[in-house]
């Protein structure tokens, strides 16, 4: 039990941090840009709302899977296989949690307007000096939520998880897996203890999530 | 002339074609009606948007058809609209953005302090405090402060007083004058006010649909009677004067203006006082004798140097030279073309001027 809370905990912080490393600049990027296709990648991203993880996870199998040319290329690019590692689960949560961070910060380079990176810009700060002093402090609010959600929702992830690692323990055997092997073994006590624990702590990061950034927004308002 | 600029095209449906050059120092104003191109017009010299054209500077390229300096590298201070502080940020670290950005040597011609300009802007009490609990002409102060400390060599402001109320836009008036005083950089001043623009005027540029229609000293431009500007219900001239005298009994003082004498409202003006009256066209009337039993104090000899007289309306305008002034100060008269027909005025006749009002400015 121990073992998979861990990898949990793991899975989404490694998770979140590339989430935001792509997720930053991404949201910016689709803030900015006018093309038409900034709109299709918007669009990308947002796709793992609606899809079921199954779906999603069993493209990213057949998309990795030795038997494929791009699981090929990758496999030989990067020295490893990704289907049933851990680093495979890291792909597919990103992708699988990549709109909950996006949309946020999006959202808050979005209200954010043109004018505080003109400012900055009459103030002799370069692009990205302003992007760093201006914009990511203005978006702190939506960087907030979207960390907070991305983390919550890796935490949660159930789908594309068991579609892609599947339930080897100590390497992709997360929380959600587990309960469910507890369910099909019948082992009650445990299911309860592992999804009462996971009731709280999602309550409680929304929760903290709330209240941080209602003081966030009082304070940048 | 150190300041010379050309822009020319479209941006979304609006189309830009300027040109014009402005004196090395003082305040010059992009003057016009709102969505006549003036904010954009100084965005381009900012470089906040890229039209193509040219703009020199002191025998600098800023902009040419080959070379584009870019936003972050113009020695340029800009005053938006708004103020446009960053929340996240206290008074004190919004000022030393821009600041601790250049490499700013003391020696440098027109170089001001930081504790001089929070002195000139009377901004000190303000320094610690957060963004979000000034008032409009505290952070409009703030915000011009935070433009001259990065030891711009032109300031660029964008009707810093059209988001004030009448209260705080007094007082942001107020510092600019002291600015003006202090500050050896031009300065260009985007407003469609009459008011701002004859009291804080040296140097006017007129604007129409996107063109530059005119420009020249504020008088000069005042006074021509072939611009748009005059069919406003405030158009009024600019006239430069000093305290003569004060009649502290009626609260009067007296403004010698090239030899004639213009009596206004005592605002605690000093003898000696360099001071700017303005006189609104539909304050004038024309008479061919001096008033007697009159209830108006202002009467002043001149003489008629033109006449518009536009036949499709009741109204004409009549340029009026101050006697004496050597065609240096003149004053606009509106009067109904039944009474220029009735009086027979014609250009070169000497008459009295008698007007109602006159603003201090």
């Amino acid at each position: 039990m121990l073992d998979a809370i861990l990898l949990t905990l793991k899975l989404a912080t490694v998770t979140t941090v590339v989430l935001l490393l792509m997720g930053i600049p991404l949201a910016w990027w689709l803030s900015r840009s006018n093309s038409w296709w900034s709109e299709v990648v918007a669009t990308l991203v947002a796709l793992p709302l609606v899809l079921p993880p199954t779906v999603l996870g069993f493209y990213l199998l057949i998309l990795l899977s030795p038997t494929s040319a791009p699981g090929q290329m990758i496999e030989s690019l990067i020295g490893f296989r990704l289907p049933f590692t851990f680093a495979g689960l890291v792909v597919g949560s990103v992708v699988y949690s990549m709109p909950f961070v996006v949309q946020p910060i999006r959202n808050a380079f979005d209200a954010m307007g043109e004018r505080p990176m003109e400012v900055a810009a009459t103030l002799r700060a370069s692009p990205l000096n302003a992007f760093f002093s201006v914009a990511i402090p203005l978006a702190s609010s939506g960087i907030l939520t979207g960390t907070v959600l991305g983390f919550a929702h890796t935490v949660g992830e159930f789908g594309v998880v068991l579609m892609i690692g599947g339930n080897i323990p100590g390497e992709t055997q997360v929380l959600s897996i587990a309960i469910y092997d507890y369910v099909e073994t019948m082992n009650w006590g445990m299911a309860h203890l592992l999804s009462l624990m996971m009731l709280v702590f999602s309550f409680l990061v929304i929760l903290i999530m709330n209240l941080s950034e209602k003081r966030l927004r009082k304070r940048l308002a | 002339m150190s300041l010379y600029c050309r822009f020319k095209g479209n941006l979304g449906q609006f189309e830009l074609d300027a040109e014009f050059d402005l004196p090395e120092s003082g305040i010059s104003v992009l003057f016009g009606p709102s969505g006549c191109g003036k904010t954009t017009l100084l965005r381009c010299l900012a470089g906040l948007n890229r039209l193509e054209g040219q703009f020199d500077i002191n025998g600098e390229t800023w902009q040419s058809d080959t070379h584009f300096l870019p936003v972050y590298k113009r020695p340029v201070g800009y005053v938006f609209q708004e103020a446009s502080l960053f929340p996240h940020l206290s008074v004190r670290a919004n000022l030393l953005f821009g600041q601790k950005r250049v490499k700013t040597s003391q020696n440098i011609n027109g170089y001001i302090s930081f504790d001089r300009l929070v002195e000139l802007l009377s901004i000190g009490p303000l320094l610690e405090r957060s963004v979000v609990r000034l008032s409009g002409g505290e952070r409009q102060r703030i915000a011009i402060a935070r433009a001259l400390l990065t030891n711009p060599r032109l300031l660029l402001m964008d009707e810093p007083l059209s988001a004030l109320d009448s209260h705080n836009k007094a007082e942001i008036i107020h510092y600019l004058e002291r600015l003006h005083r202090e500050l050896t950089i031009p300065i260009i001043y985007v407003t469609h006010s009459h008011e701002e623009v004859s009291r804080l005027a040296d140097y006017v540029v007129v604007m129409e649909t996107g063109k530059t229609v005119a420009a020249g000293e504020v008088n000069a431009i005042f006074t021509r009677l072939d611009l748009p500007i005059q069919h406003d219900e405030v158009a009024g001239s600019v006239l430069n004067g000093v305290v003569a005298e004060a009649d502290r009994q009626w609260g009067l003082v007296r403004v010698a203006v090239s030899g004639e004498s213009i009596w206004c409202r005592d605002t605690g003006l000093e003898l000696g006082d360099s001071v700017r009256v303005r006189v609104l066209a539909r304050d004038v009337s024309v008479a061919l004798k001096p008033l007697v039993d009159s209830s108006i104090l202002n009467c002043l000899q001149a003489q008629i140097v033109e006449i518009k007289d536009d036949a499709r309306n009741s109204i004409a305008l009549v340029r009026l030279e101050i006697s004496d002034s050597g065609g240096e100060q003149y004053i606009v008269a509106r009067l109904s073309r039944k009474s220029i027909s009735q009086l027979d005025l014609q250009i070169g006749q000497n008459v009295w001027a008698q007007i109602k009002s006159v603003a201090v400015m």
